[in-house]
């Protein structure tokens, strides 16, 4: 391979390599891989957050402990857990970058689950009550459902967390996308620039994708009526505090 | 079960061991200061192209969109991805982990100063204004300061997140304490040396934190009074 003159050619050349995509450990092996542990990793994340996020949202109490899980989270370098844990019982290998995943999945997923059931107008709540459901009724058939745009907002936030970090999978040798850029640094930085650029152009677009993809099914998993009413109902609990 | 016997069989790898910390006393201390300076930097360098960003985004608001939109797709753009973009061209070090940090911490900091910003109420802003305020007046004594809760959450974020994230520096050799995890992981597996590194990244996230939070009940004062009252 010819060294072209700057990194955006050097990137275009080897995307432009059909063996870069199709060798063992190639673009498309590693796209599988980025995509196989980042789903894994959202749906740990959504079985562990969500039955808490609407279990605390139904019965009100618990804001404070959705509010430290999301600040502790944020303070714990991904590199730290992605390290750590295939040091426990864990072992090595995917179990433990998909849990590490998971523990980033899990505040916008908890957060968001919490704030949908909290958000449930008080007076839909009543209307159930008064027509004698019991409060696993109520939870699954009215708070469930009206929370749904917030669970979608959520799951697409986390999902999209999750691919974009997946990509540090590869300090620990964990696979996905990020092994491309990876490989290209530990080549010199004028031989591997092209590599590295062209990882980052893979691993952003596959991100950018999933976003793109999951705005789409969040607005089709929103009934129409339900559509925007976050904003307006967060004005309404605004003025029901405020006393206008 | 494993865990228990397989710590066991291996009495020479402890989660933390006071013997490590004393041994690398110094590198752990220059790993530490490292980690701090480019955490104050990044922050100090976005907090200053941050907040012009808000303040002109809220004079002009056809601005607020398009910033608005930018920083949203950047923050969509994985950490490692950043790194990849700029490390061709700003090469392997300090500026490369800096110019990432300093993006990300920029985001955060936009977006909370205009959210602030927004919420001065348009009755203080009108009786600032026939008080003969002018623009840049209003500004700094009225505007800023009440926008001030919001600038500080904002720079509290993108502190906790910036300590978190210089450890990703590792890939172009200027992690901070990232380095010494990363190091700790590719040394047989170091446990001491991981958990140091990483305690000592969740301590300094908190202390910064903490240390923002008192700055900001000095600053605001009133926000005090008006919840004790």
């Amino acid at each position: 391979m010819t060294v072209a003159a700057g990194p955006i050619e050097a990137a275009v050349v080897w995307l432009n390599d059909p063996l870069n995509w199709t060798n063992p450990g190639g673009i498309l092996d590693r796209t599988g891989e980025h995509l196989a542990i980042s789903a894994a990793a959202v749906l740990l994340g959504c079985l562990v957050a969500w039955p808490i996020g609407l279990w605390l949202g139904h019965t009100g109490r618990g804001g404070g402990l959705v509010v430290l899980v999301a600040n502790l989270t944020l303070a714990v370098p991904t590199l730290a857990l992605l390290t750590i844990l295939p040091l426990t019982f864990l072992g090595f290998g995917r179990p433990p970058v998909v849990v590490a995943l998971a523990v980033f999945a899990i505040p916008p997923l908890l957060a968001n689950a919490y704030t949908g059931v909290r958000a449930v107008d008080p007076e839909a709540r009543d209307a159930a009550r008064g027509m004698g459901f019991s409060r696993w009724q109520l939870l699954r058939r009215v708070e469930l459902p009206l929370a749904v745009p917030y669970l979608a907002a959520g799951f697409r936030t986390a999902a999209v967390q999750v691919v974009a970090t997946a990509a540090l999978a590869s300090f620990v040798n964990g696979g996905g996308l990020g092994q491309i850029i990876r490989a290209g640094f530990g080549l010199d930085i004028a031989a591997g620039g092209g590599q590295i650029l062209a990882g980052g152009l893979l691993v952003a677009g596959l991100a950018m994708l999933v976003e793109l993809v999951l705005a789409l099914v969040e607005r089709l998993v929103t009934p129409r009526p339900l559509r925007n009413r976050g904003r307006r109902a967060g004005r309404r609990a605004a003025a029901a505090v405020s006393g206008a | 079960m494993s865990f228990r016997l397989s710590y066991r069989a291996d009495p020479g790898n402890p989660w933390f061991s006071w013997q490590y910390v004393r041994d690398n006393f110094d590198t752990i201390l220059a790993a530490l200061r490292e980690h701090t300076s480019l955490t104050l930097r990044a922050v100090l360098i976005a907090t200053l192209i941050a907040v012009p960003l808000a303040v002109a985004a809220y004079w002009f608001r056809g601005l607020a969109g398009p910033i608005l939109a930018v920083t949203g797709v950047l923050y969509t753009i994985p950490s490692l991805a950043l790194f990849a973009f700029l490390a061709p061209y700003l090469g392997i070090g300090v500026a490369t982990v800096l110019t990432v940090v300093v993006l990300y911490a920029l985001l955060v900091i936009v977006r909370n100063a205009l959210a602030g910003l927004t919420q001065v109420p348009a009755e203080v802003r009108e009786a600032a204004e026939g008080m003969g305020y002018g623009r840049w007046g209003r500004l700094f004594r009225i505007d800023l300061p009440l926008a001030l809760p919001g600038i500080l959450t904002g720079l509290r974020l993108a502190t906790v997140s910036t300590v978190a994230l210089v450890t990703v520096g590792v890939v172009v050799g200027q992690g901070g304490l990232g380095q010494l995890i990363f190091a700790g992981f590719q040394n047989n597996f170091y446990k001491a040396q991981i958990m140091t590194g990483t305690l000592l990244c969740v301590l300094l996230a908190l202390v910064f934190d903490l240390a923002l939070a008192g700055v900001g009940r000095l600053l605001t004062p009133w926000l005090r009074r008006r919840s004790a009252a």
